[in-house]
């Protein structure tokens, strides 16, 4: 019998070398691990066996099996990984070949520059606030103390609708409506849609958009002012952007500036889009004006705040290095996936 | 307001570059647009002699000259034919810059020449600028103006300053107030001029004219000066050469010396022929009903009873402050010049310059309101140009009626307060000493402030703050972020952040967002089919527009849209897919505003289908969480396909409309027939969404599901099947998912097969089949019933 055991281990570890696949293999083990396979007839002869044998071959045919199920694991374990290095090597793709997109669309150039302005001011503490397109004279002028027939209406064409209703040409009138219902401290911004009676062309349209910004509060300074348009300037240019304020004249502020950056592209050396100067002239601030305040019915000599005006359009110009005005309000698809 | 240089140092000392200069004034508030430097490009071109002239060898139609130019004399080929011995021209030596190049010693067909002599093209002027330069050939002097002199400096060839003036600061519309501007900003000396008039003429003004003003709240000084002998020529070269840098052409003596006076302090003048004054009595008055005048242009003008007229006893000569009128206009054969110099109020000035459509120089500087006190100032210097030009003799006196005496301003200076607003330490001798030199009055004991009568935008003590501010240079204001002030929490409100989220939605779901233009035409109703008594076609209408396309406030978003596809379409782009969030402006019934309602609008074409925008208004519905949204069959909408678009209902609201465009409307829009068109009005999505999220326990037992195909007429809309299902799906049925709707072979005509797979779950128990079943045949009778479907 033991011949016979030995024989058996033999001729399954020669059987295991020639297997090619796991087929082959369950075919070998069952062959001679399995109920009718040859291990086990031989091991079913063991009841002829003498009390002294019994032990000894029984002990000889579980190492033979525990070996030649050890081989067959060996041997399955080899033949699956061969199998899966040719399933891998099979499955070789082009991977230069382009992605699958799942489309998603953009925002417009100038709400990603509206975006990056409320961030920066909401930031600061600042609330938003909203005003009509459709306004009255009463709020877009005369609380502004631009009474009709004053000079500074000139500077801006109006559209209107009669004689107390016009399309609003500044996002100031929302300061007076703010004010009106809201008692200091005030920290707002305004973006919004504004109008004015200009032909269409590169720089110029009839409706464009502002950001309005208004702080009143005890004791709020024109240094104020400055620090907050010079964080603003660094935040929406770059943290070397430099602001440049000059005397101008706005009826509802007094002092009035208008507000140069420093020149994005040549940083001030002077250059093609600055017109040499090195300067961009982006937005106009002062501190309120009294009789905007009083018309408010907040008190001037115990509160003051100052106030800022940025043209959109302008800024996103700037910051995309667009040149063409139109461009925005045609939204030609090829445009609007640039952004 | 073009300043030449040499003009402002009449008044004071400007030791600077001009750009420097220039920084300098913008920086203290009177921007500098640009500098036209005249003879910026010219260098090495002098004033030279032709001693002798004799032909060219070589050629017919050049000679040589030799050209004296003091230091030595050189020899030069020209071609003008204009030139001969004893002539005194502008010669450009070798070595010269010109506008147009450099200028070098050549041989010119064999002949040397060591310049060339130079017209005014040359020169890049114009005749307004030289009126006596002949029209081709070289410019000749006419005396001798100094050989060898460079001719910048003879010809008077300066940088010509322009600012940008503000409506507040009309004493800057003037030389004088630039110059003044000027020595405060450079710290420089500044020289009021000092004018004496001899007046030659005989008897006094008052036995020539008298002046009475009818409406001294529009009037309310009126000045006027009489000049005999009155001889009528071309101003001299100096006053026109002025006249023409500061951007005026020069007319005659008389017209010139009125403009000049003007630029230089900031007064309009005008003069009449004395002889057309009837009854030599000037009236200040409104115009009557019906009242015409022809102006200096030629053109006939109607007043109305709100505009000035300055007239004499029969009939207006000339609307005040804006144009005179041709009846009394200076002629050659003028002899006897009344000069007016007078003040009108500027808001009427404005209105009635307005009406009438004219602007004029004068107009320009009435409307913003000008000192009083300048009329006599000016009138003076008008008078004694006139004596110093030989131009007339100036009868002694002013009649100068002034009914109104305008107040002085005073404002106390309170350095403390000025300092609190802008933020600063200024030191009050260094305010006091500033206004000083600003001219004001300054009482250095009360602090006390006498506005000057030139400073009309003086009013209070934040405009004192300015004056401070910009001589202190805005730039050296220091910086400083509201310490410890207006603590305010920054945050958007919940529509703010809706609004976000829409926008984020409608990117998620490949859109791309446009701006459009919320104005537009009224044809544009038609266009949409509306019909005629439509409440879209009530818009708010725009009585200045830039033209009919740019008429109305939109009243519906579609159109801008639809042109927006178009244009696309038209661009052969070939699909497109847009949204835009925007408002509508509805007029609404005694009110003076419109409702203005923010909409979104989508927008496609291109490869897609109702269920494709449908999808996407969905989903933007199901992540609002919006319960109670409905999509219905409309099919009276005019702009829509009226068999594919739903009505999107909100509770008993319609919120807005999905669906194909009307393919009339696409027709007419010349959009492509698969464009799909969404719009929804934001507040009612945002007010019923809820985005208050809770979490619920995952399920612990298994669902168990079944698939239904039912027969069911053609007609019957999934969502009357699917609200059967629910009703009688129990109290387990958890989903309802159609996963097919065929038409076809095996399904008769007019019936179509709709398949289902329900899904039912229980919180605390394995469900049983039987119970499942139940449910499923319940579910499956009530389609039998209502609709007579059957199970397939």
């Amino acid at each position: 019998m033991k011949e016979q055991l030995k024989s058996i281990a033999e001729e399954t570890l020669s059987m295991l070398d020639k297997v090619t696949d796991i087929k082959s293999l369950e075919e070998i083990r069952v062959m001679f691990l399995g109920k009718k396979g040859k291990l086990t007839a031989i091991l079913k002869g063991m009841g002829a066996l003498s009390a002294e044998e019994r032990p000894v071959i029984g002990q000889m045919a579980n190492d033979v099996r525990k070996r030649l199920e050890e081989a067959i694991q060996d041997a399955k374990t080899k033949l699956v990984k061969k199998e899966r290095a040719e399933k891998i090597s099979r499955e070789v793709i082009d991977v230069t070949m382009p992605g699958t997109f799942i489309p998603r669309g953009k925002k417009h150039p100038l709400t990603l520059v509206l975006d990056e302005i409320k961030e920066i001011f909401l930031g600061m503490g600042y609330e938003i606030a909203e005003g009509p397109e459709v306004e009255l004279d009463y709020y877009n002028f005369e609380a502004l103390n631009t009474p009709k027939n004053h000079p500074a209406r000139d500077v801006q064409d109006t559209f209107y609708i009669n004689e107390n209703v016009l399309l609003r040409t500044q996002t100031s009138p929302v300061q007076v409506r703010v004010m009106e219902k809201k008692k200091p401290p005030i920290k707002i911004i305004c973006p919004g849609r504004v109008y004015r009676s200009d032909q269409v062309d590169a720089t110029h349209s009839p409706i464009f958009h502002q950001v309005e910004g208004l702080v009143v509060d005890k004791g709020i300074t024109m240094g104020d002012l400055i620090g907050t348009l010079q964080v603003f300037a660094k935040s929406l240019f770059g943290e070397d952007t430099k602001i440049r304020l000059r005397p101008h004249y706005f009826p509802f502020t007094e002092p009035s500036a208008e507000v140069d950056v420093s020149c994005w592209e040549c940083g001030g050396k002077g250059c093609r889009i600055c017109k040499n100067e090195g300067w961009i002239e982006i937005l106009g601030a002062g501190m309120v004006h009294p009789y905007v305040l009083e018309v408010c019915d907040i008190d001037p000599t115990v509160y003051s705040g100052f106030a800022f005006g940025l043209g959109v359009e302008r800024a996103a110009m700037a910051k995309f290095n667009i040149n063409d005005m139109r461009l925005f309000f045609e939204n030609d698809m090829r445009f609007l996936k640039q952004f | 307001m073009k300043a030449p240089i040499s003009w402002l140092k009449d008044f004071v000392d400007i030791n600077k570059d001009v750009k420097e200069y220039a920084k300098a004034m913008t920086l203290s508030g009177s921007k500098v647009e640009g500098i036209e430097d005249l003879g910026a490009s010219i260098e090495k071109v002098v004033v030279g002699k032709i001693v002798s002239m004799r032909p060219h060898p070589n050629a017919d139609k050049l000679q040589i000259a030799d050209v004296d130019i003091g230091t030595e004399t050189l020899q030069v080929v020209t071609g003008a034919p204009n030139v001969k011995t004893g002539d005194y021209i502008p010669l450009a030596l070798p070595g010269a810059k010109l506008p147009g190049g450099e200028i070098k010693a050549a041989k010119l067909r064999g002949v040397e020449s060591f310049g060339m002599m130079c017209s005014i093209d040359e020169l890049n002027l114009t005749r307004d600028y030289l009126p006596d330069a002949p029209e081709y050939g070289v410019y000749v002097f006419k005396d001798n103006p100094g050989v060898g002199r460079d001719i910048k400096e003879v010809l008077g060839l300066e940088p010509v300053v322009e600012f940008e003036i503000t409506s507040n600061r009309p004493d800057c519309l003037s030389i004088l107030g630039l110059a003044r501007e000027s020595a405060v900003t450079l710290n420089s000396p500044f020289r009021n001029p000092v004018i004496k008039v001899k007046e030659e003429g005989t008897g006094k003004a008052s036995d020539y004219i008298s002046v009475s003003i009818e409406n001294p709240e529009l009037c309310a000084r009126y000045a006027a000066r009489v000049v005999t002998d009155v001889k009528i020529e071309p101003s001299p070269l100096w006053m026109q050469r002025r006249l023409a840098a500061a951007g005026m052409r020069p007319i005659n003596n008389i017209v010139d010396i009125t403009n000049y006076v003007m630029l230089e302090l900031g007064q309009p003048m005008h003069a009449f022929d004395l002889k057309c004054i009837k009854g030599n009595h000037i009236i200040v008055r409104t115009a009557r009903k019906d009242e015409k005048i022809v102006t200096l242009d030629g053109q006939l003008r109607e007043l109305d009873p709100s505009m000035l007229v300055i007239a004499d006893e029969e009939r207006a000569v000339a609307v005040a402050g804006i144009m005179g009128g041709e009846n009394s206009e200076v002629t050659p054969d003028t002899t006897t010049l009344l000069l007016e110099s007078a003040n009108f109020y500027g808001a009427s000035v404005r209105l009635t310059s307005k009406k009438l459509g004219i602007r004029s120089e004068a107009s320009s500087r009435f409307e913003k309101g000008l000192d009083i006190e300048n009329a006599i100032t000016a009138i003076n210097r008008a008078a004694q140009l006139i004596e110093e030009l030989g131009a007339g003799k100036v009868v002694p006196g002013i009649v100068d009626c002034n009914p109104v005496r305008p107040e002085q301003v005073k404002i106390k200076l309170n350095p403390g307060n000025i300092n609190r607003l802008l933020g600063t330490e200024i030191d009050s001798g260094w305010m006091l000493e500033l206004f000083e030199k600003l001219e004001f009055g300054v009482d250095r004991e009360t602090m006390v402030l006498t506005v000057p009568s030139f400073r009309p935008d003086i009013k209070r003590e934040a405009d004192l703050a300015e004056e401070v501010a910009r001589f202190f240079d805005y730039n050296n204001i220091a910086p400083t972020l509201l310490p410890g002030k207006a603590t305010t929490l920054g945050r958007k409100t919940f529509s703010q952040k809706m609004e976000d989220f829409i926008i984020d939605q409608m990117l998620s779901s490949g859109l791309y967002e446009t701006y459009t233009f919320s104005f537009t035409s009224p044809k544009v109703f038609d266009m949409l089919n509306l019909p005629k008594d439509d409440k879209l076609r009530n818009a708010v209408v725009i009585t200045n527009p830039l033209g009919e396309d740019f008429s109305i406030m939109r009243t519906t978003t579609i159109p801008q849209m639809l042109q927006v596809i178009n244009m696309n379409y038209n661009r052969k782009v070939d699909e497109g897919r847009f949204f835009e969030i925007s408002y509508v402006y509805l007029p609404r019934e005694g009110e003076m505003l419109p409702d203005e309602k923010k909409m979104l609008t989508i927008g496609m074409y291109g490869n897609t289908d109702f269920y494709d925008i449908k999808g996407i208004v969905e989903q933007l519905i199901l992540r609002m969480n919006i319960q109670n949204a409905e999509f219905i069959a409309e099919k009276n909408n005019p702009v829509f396909h009226p068999g594919k678009t739903a009505r999107v209902v909100i509770g008993d609201e319609t919120a807005g409309y999905v669906g194909e465009i009307h393919p009339d409307v696409a027709d007419n829009f010349d959009c492509p027939y698969d464009t799909y068109i969404a719009v929804l009005e934001i507040k009612k999505l945002v007010d019923n969404a809820d985005m208050v999220r809770e979490y619920k326990p995952l399920p612990r037992y298994p669902a168990v599901s079944r698939d239904i195909a039912i027969l069911i007429n053609d007609n019957i809309p999934v969502r009357d099947i699917e609200k059967a299902l629910k009703r009688k799906g129990g109290e387990y049925l958890e989903e309802i998912k159609l996963f097919d709707v065929y038409k076809g072979e095996q399904v008769p005509e007019g019936k179509k097969s709709v398949a289902y797979t329900l899904v039912f779950r229980s919180p605390d128990r394995t469900l049983v089949d039987d119970e499942v079943n139940r449910a499923v045949g319940d579910m499956i009778n009530e389609l039998k019933m209502e609709f007579g479907a059957v199970l397939r």
